[in-house]
């Protein structure tokens, strides 16, 4: 492994744990994984300076003293039965990174469906996996990808067989149970031609005090295939969550992700689409719901390569006290992308006169027969819709605790998973409503 | 139903009004008792949606002047929300959507807070499922109807549907219907009157706003008003609104201004 220093000290400090990883069984892991090294040691810390981090200011976390991990504390399935989906057939546990086997369950899955911690597969479906393992989500550029990349040695494994569907959810749940730690979740999903699947990724902080989760998650979509991605941040309000997404859409295939945010001080997600054979298709909802000095940042980059290309994506912000959502929404049309159709909203409502939204819908068009529109609102609720209520009866403040609420269950009600809609409802009830 | 003897539900003197500084109702008076359907019809522009809305209390319009009072009440010493509960109605021309709210739950809502407030019983989801579905039954609507989010995704003539499914539910003592019958097709134009007729007892009252004397078929007037520059100029019977149907409005916005002249010379 490379003795280089990073440059920043802090780099520094998140690497020191990569240096002490077992070599993997399989060489091209080794290699990927000591290319991401030489990256992370190569690139600087994102600062205001450069534009994709222009108004997410990640100093408070390059402060963040970051310990070894001490002993993984004992938790038993009874501690962590309530963060559960009921619906999930099978679920995967990940304890501040590590792989927690008698947390997870998997057992009783369809003939082929295939979910299992990384480092197991890779010696099953080495060969699936060695085309697509940090193959999508670029770390040339990215710190957080190529340090995440840099610790690369287990994660959650979801495969599925051609023309096979997964009928019940598999769930990844990541859990943070210490501070001033450092965990560098990874998963990837592989979903052969015509197979189906609905993926919850949950992100749950248990500790107080500041840690790090640094995720990254790589989606294949083989033709016509389809996923349902449902994302759940509920860091602790004292912790940071870095994540990136790469989505790869071959040819009619479809992907349709929902994701919540709800946790962290600073959180950043990139999610990044692309859409790279004919007929793909994919809605992105994205609701987060913030408060405190909490500052939420999401990234999307959807990219049409490919003809009859279709993309579709509502992201709602909620923003109360002195918090700051970000949005920056990016829609590339390249050239021979004809007949492309893009929709994307940016809706964000701002519930206190120190909250701030900072939003970026953009749009790069690069062919001249397509159909792509964007908006971005930002403001109070709207007042016909109050008076609307006030005039069926309620009071004003019942009247604008329900829009608020209406304006978040829009996202909410999408996800494919009753038990997590009737959650995330009283979620949103809870931190919206003001007394009437 | 006209009866003389009959309790006054609205009294309108000399109302006035504006919107962002500029003065569209101009001394409207009306008077409507219990039992009576009341049309007003005028061109666009005339102030006929303004003086609805004005009435339900929307926070736009500003009153200048005049009176209104509502079953012997000062109308404009009552919040939209009270106007509400104690019994007044608008069903709006263009309802709003609201995503993510499920129309059952928002009805059952609208309903428990305006029982609540007139001190009776409130229903659990079961008991005002059987309670809405006799309403709906009335109206034509098919059961999913109200499972979807409130007024999301609705065609025109859904909208107005579930004006007058509001109207069945909170059973007001005087409604006022904004255009109701704008974006119906002939059917459902039918099906939203006999609602309406089917809602209407010597108890309450219904001021229809309309442009069009077809819906004056349906549901027959016992005034029909003509309004023009923020004020009602002319008041007949039902044969009024045949003759503004085959005449138009200018024979009656003439006949007007001539006996201003009238007066101003005599």
């Amino acid at each position: 492994m490379s003795a280089v220093t990073a440059q920043h000290p802090y780099v520094e400090a998140l690497l020191t744990g990569s240096r002490q990883l077992p070599a993997l069984p399989v060489s091209w892991l080794n290699a990927r994984r000591g290319e991401a090294l030489e990256r992370a040691n190569a690139l600087t810390v994102p600062t205001p300076r450069d534009e994709e981090w222009r108004f997410t200011d990640i100093t408070p976390l390059t402060r963040l003293a970051v310990t070894p991990l001490a002993a993984a504390p004992r938790l038993m399935m009874a501690d962590i039965a309530h963060l559960i989906v009921p619906e999930a057939s099978a679920h995967l546990t990940f304890v501040n990174g590590t792989f927690s086997p008698e947390l997870s369950a998997t057992a009783g899955l369809p003939y082929g469906v295939v979910v299992n911690h990384l480092a197991a597969a890779i010696t099953t479906h080495g060969a699936v996996i060695e085309p697509h393992l940090a193959r999508h989500a670029g770390f040339e550029h990215e710190l957080f990808s190529a340090l995440n990349t840099a610790h690369l040695h287990d994660g959650a494994f979801v495969w599925v067989a051609g023309n096979q569907k997964c009928p019940t959810p598999v769930q990844v749940l990541y859990l943070s149970t210490q501070k001033d730690t450092a965990a560098h979740p990874r998963c990837l999903v592989l979903l052969e031609s015509g197979a189906e699947c609905t993926l919850i990724e949950d992100f749950v902080g248990l500790a107080d005090g500041a840690y790090l989760t640094n995720a990254v998650t790589e989606i294949v979509l083989a033709d016509h295939a389809r996923l349902q991605h449902v994302r759940l941040q509920r860091e602790a309000r004292t912790a940071f969550h870095i994540a990136t997404c790469a989505v790869a859409v071959a040819r009619d295939a479809n992907y349709v992700s929902n994701s919540v945010t709800l946790g962290a001080r600073i959180s950043r997600y990139n999610l990044n689409v692309a859409e790279h054979g004919e007929g793909a298709a994919c809605r992105i909802d994205g609701l987060a719901l913030i408060g405190g000095r909490q500052l939420a940042d999401t990234h999307t980059s959807l990219d049409h390569r490919c003809p009859n290309t279709v993309s579709e994506q509502l992201h709602k912000t909620i923003v109360n006290d002195a918090a700051h959502a970000v949005f920056d929404g990016k829609v590339l049309v390249r050239e021979g992308a004809q007949l492309t159709n893009s929709a994307q909203q940016s809706r964000n409502l701002l519930l206190s006169s120190k909250a701030r939204i900072d939003t970026k819908p953009q749009l790069e068009i690069f062919a001249d027969d397509v159909k792509c529109a964007h908006g971005a609102t930002v403001g109070q609720l709207d007042a016909e819709h109050v008076f609307y209520l006030r005039s069926r009866g309620l009071s004003e403040a019942r009247a604008r605790n329900l829009l608020t609420y209406a304006f978040g269950a829009e996202v909410i009600d999408r996800i494919p998973v009753p038990s997590l809609v009737e959650s995330l409802e009283r979620i949103v009830l809870e931190q919206t409503q003001t007394e009437s | 139903m006209i009866d003389k003897d009959a309790k006054f539900l609205l009294e309108v003197r000399g109302l006035s009004a504006t919107v962002a500084g500029v003065e569209i109702l101009k001394g409207i008076d009306l008077t409507v008792r219990a039992g009576e359907i009341h049309a007003i019809m005028g061109p666009n522009g005339s102030g006929k949606s303004t003086f609805a809305k004005a009435l339900a209390g929307h926070p736009a319009y500003t009153v200048t002047s005049g009176e209104v009072r509502y079953q012997g009440r000062d109308l404009f010493s009552m919040a939209a929300e009270e106007r509400a509960r104690a019994g007044l109605f608008l069903g709006f021309q263009y309802p709003v959507e609201i995503p993510g709210v499920s129309n059952s739950s928002f009805l059952r809502l609208a309903y428990n807070t305006v029982q609540g407030a007139r001190g009776k019983d409130e229903l659990d989801p079961l008991e005002f499922d059987d309670y809405i579905k006799e309403k709906m039954r009335l109206l034509e609507i098919p059961p999913g109807f109200i499972d979807r989010s409130v007024n999301d995704g609705f065609s025109g003539g859904e909208k107005k549907r579930n004006e007058i499914l509001q109207m069945a539910i909170l059973e007001p003592r005087l409604a006022i219907l904004d255009e109701t019958d704008s974006g119906l097709d002939i059917d459902a134009l039918r099906v939203v009157a006999n609602g309406v007729n089917h809602l209407l007892t010597p108890e309450n009252a219904c001021v229809l706003v309309t442009h069009y004397q077809r819906l004056l078929n349906y549901i027959v007037p016992d005034y029909v008003h003509v309004m023009e520059g923020g004020r009602i100029i002319k008041t007949g019977d039902k044969a009024l609104a045949l003759v503004l149907e085959s005449r138009g409005y200018d024979w009656v916005i003439d006949e007007h201004r001539a006996k201003g002249e009238e007066a101003a010379t005599a």
